[in-house]
């Protein structure tokens, strides 16, 4: 990830590596080769290639746009198309409707999937991507990186990426190069670091007052152990749950069904029958999920009365509660 | 330019107009403004070779332009210090009357078929070239940065981007070319009698009407043919470039 604010050397630097600009002193090793001992047009035909302004080619259909650096290459053309279509529909695309399409015919967040799947056509190792998702509307972005992150997370692919947008850099990258005016490297870190720990006052700028909460965005609720909170289910012994609750230092008990789903949560002045009452339960509210950041796990919290959040597992059982102090303490911890 | 003209009307014989050439109609005595059986009998001697030698000036004229233009033009593409020059020179050719250039050219090759050809090339440069220079040009950055980093040549980026995309804007200055030389190629007969101008000339001189009306409606067919066929070329050669396209 390459970022910070114009004029800081981003494009430049990732231009670098495919040689559209050329450089003087230093070198740029791809897999322990210089890029500069390579044939140019070779060099970038082995590097996928994504721009903001996405440069689709307007005469070419979009199965032919994907096909072009493997055309380049001089693959049979059986295998070039079959190598589009599987990545129209690797993009979200329809190969059969839009395979035909050009490039006109396309929305703005359509264009930039073919755009990737173009610079993903010949399976290079490594992707340079110049701002991607810049010219997009906020929530196609949001929709791309995320498709992006899941999308990567089966290619494994080495991407070099500039963004001017930190939250973008945060949510996207392993590593972190902040650039500031004049090409100079302020701080490479992991993300979490440059929020926790930045450089110098330049850095911390950069990534905003609110870099706490950022840092919320790292983490997700799996990566915190939740409490495991007292729960019963209707017909169980009262007189057992509430010494339960009373234990934990909790007021409320969590009913959960036969399979061990959340169904509710009883505060316990009610439980002053024998038997776990079947209704009278307060609903649950918003439930989390392993998989939910931090961030809006807290969120939920917030617009929600109770100081605790529901997490349950892929299958809705209950898998443990998680309260605002929890989630400080591990931004404290790490 | 009317001695030239004096001296083939003298040796093309009489002046009074012997229209029918035996067995001539009514209407064709009576000078009718379109005798449809006069045309058709005159079809094959006079009309069909006529347009047949026209349709090959045009053809010769666009072709050999074409040619010029085009590698002026992809000069000018890659060096920018040649366009203005070749700007000026085919920009003088196209504003010098035509006329006057026949005249020009006659000293130099004579009263051939060359003349009217050079004469007639030098109208299509400017349209050509400009057409070329400005398709090139419209080529978006982004596009040839794109083509860049994914590694075409600068020969490939030519021939498999710039140009294709170049295509509409040069098959436009084509259609605007062909059109402008098929109407000037009648002013050719000045020279020599070939093409469409031969009988038009003739009829002016003679102040036969059906004649007249033949030659100047088969200019004016030709080039509206011509036209269409090269609109239809550039729909099948370009259909991303089709309006309906934009969504």
């Amino acid at each position: 990830m390459l970022v910070g604010p114009s004029g800081g050397g981003k494009t430049t630097a990732l231009k670098m590596i495919n040689r559209l600009i050329d450089f003087e002193g230093g070198d740029i090793s791809i897999d322990g080769q210089s890029v500069r001992s390579l044939d140019v047009t070779q060099l970038r035909r082995g590097i996928g290639y994504v721009i903001q302004q996405i440069g689709l080619f307007p005469h070419m259909t979009i199965e032919a746009n994907i096909g072009t650096v493997p055309r380049l290459l001089g693959w049979e053309r059986d295998r070039i198309r079959r190598r589009a279509l599987e990545l129209i529909e690797l993009v979200g695309l329809d190969p059969d409707r839009d395979g035909r399409r050009y490039p006109a015919q396309l929305s703005g967040g359509q264009r930039q999937r073919v755009g990737l799947a173009r610079a993903l056509a010949a399976d290079p190792p490594v992707m340079l991507m110049d701002e991607p998702f810049g010219a997009l509307d906020p929530i196609t972005r949001e929709r791309l990186q995320d498709e992006f992150l899941a999308l990567q997370a089966q290619i494994r692919k080495t991407v070099v990426f500039v963004t001017h947008d930190i939250d973008e850099a945060i949510t996207m990258g392993d590593r972190i190069a902040v650039l500031r005016e004049g090409g100079v490297l302020a701080q490479y870190d992991t993300p979490d670091r440059i929020l926790s720990e930045p450089a110098d006052e330049f850095v911390a700028q950069f990534v905003g007052a609110d870099r706490g909460l950022k840092r919320l965005t790292l983490r997700r609720l799996r990566d915190i152990e939740p409490i495991d909170p007292p729960a019963a289910r209707p017909g169980d012994n009262a007189q057992a749950a509430r010494a339960r609750v009373q234990r934990a230092g909790f007021e409320t008990l969590v009913i959960v069904d036969d399979d061990g789903r959340p169904t509710g949560l009883l505060p316990i002045d009610r439980l002053a029958t024998e038997r776990v009452p079947e209704d009278g339960s307060e609903p649950l509210g918003a439930v989390g999920t392993p998989g939910m950041l931090l961030r809006d796990a807290l969120s939920l919290m917030l617009s929600q009365t109770g100081s605790h959040l529901v997490v349950v597992d892929k299958n809705g059982r209950l898998a443990g509660l998680v309260s605002a102090d929890l989630i400080s303490e591990e931004l404290v911890a790490k | 330019m009317t001695h030239v003209l004096a001296a083939k009307l003298a040796a093309a014989g009489p002046v009074i107009p012997n229209f029918g050439g035996g067995g001539a109609h009514s209407c064709v005595r009576r000078n009718g403004f379109f005798c449809w059986d006069w045309f058709r009998s005159h079809w094959s001697d006079t009309f069909q070779p006529a347009l047949l030698d026209h349709i090959k000036l045009t053809a010769i004229a666009i072709g050999i332009g074409f040619a010029i233009s085009f590698a002026a033009a992809l000069l000018a593409y890659r060096f920018v210090r040649f366009e203005t020059p070749f700007s000026i020179f085919s920009g003088i050719l196209y504003t010098i009357p035509s006329a006057a250039l026949f005249q020009l050219l006659v000293p130099i090759t004579g009263l051939t078929t060359t003349t009217v050809e050079i004469a007639l090339i030098s109208y299509t440069l400017l349209i050509l070239f400009r057409n070329t220079v400005v398709g090139l040009r419209g080529v978006s950055d982004e596009v040839r940065e794109a083509a860049r980093g994914m590694g075409f040549t600068r020969a490939q980026t030519l021939l498999r981007v710039e140009l294709p995309l170049a295509a509409p804007a040069i098959l436009a200055g084509v259609q605007i070319a062909a059109v402008t030389v098929i109407s000037l190629a009648t002013i050719g007969a000045f020279i020599v009698d070939e093409g469409l101008g031969g009988p038009i000339f003739r009829a002016i001189t003679t102040d036969f009407n059906t004649e007249f009306v033949a030659a100047a409606v088969l200019t004016t067919l030709l080039a509206v043919v011509v036209y269409a066929l090269i609109a239809g070329a550039q729909r099948v050669l370009t259909p991303w470039a089709r309006r309906e396209m934009a969504r």
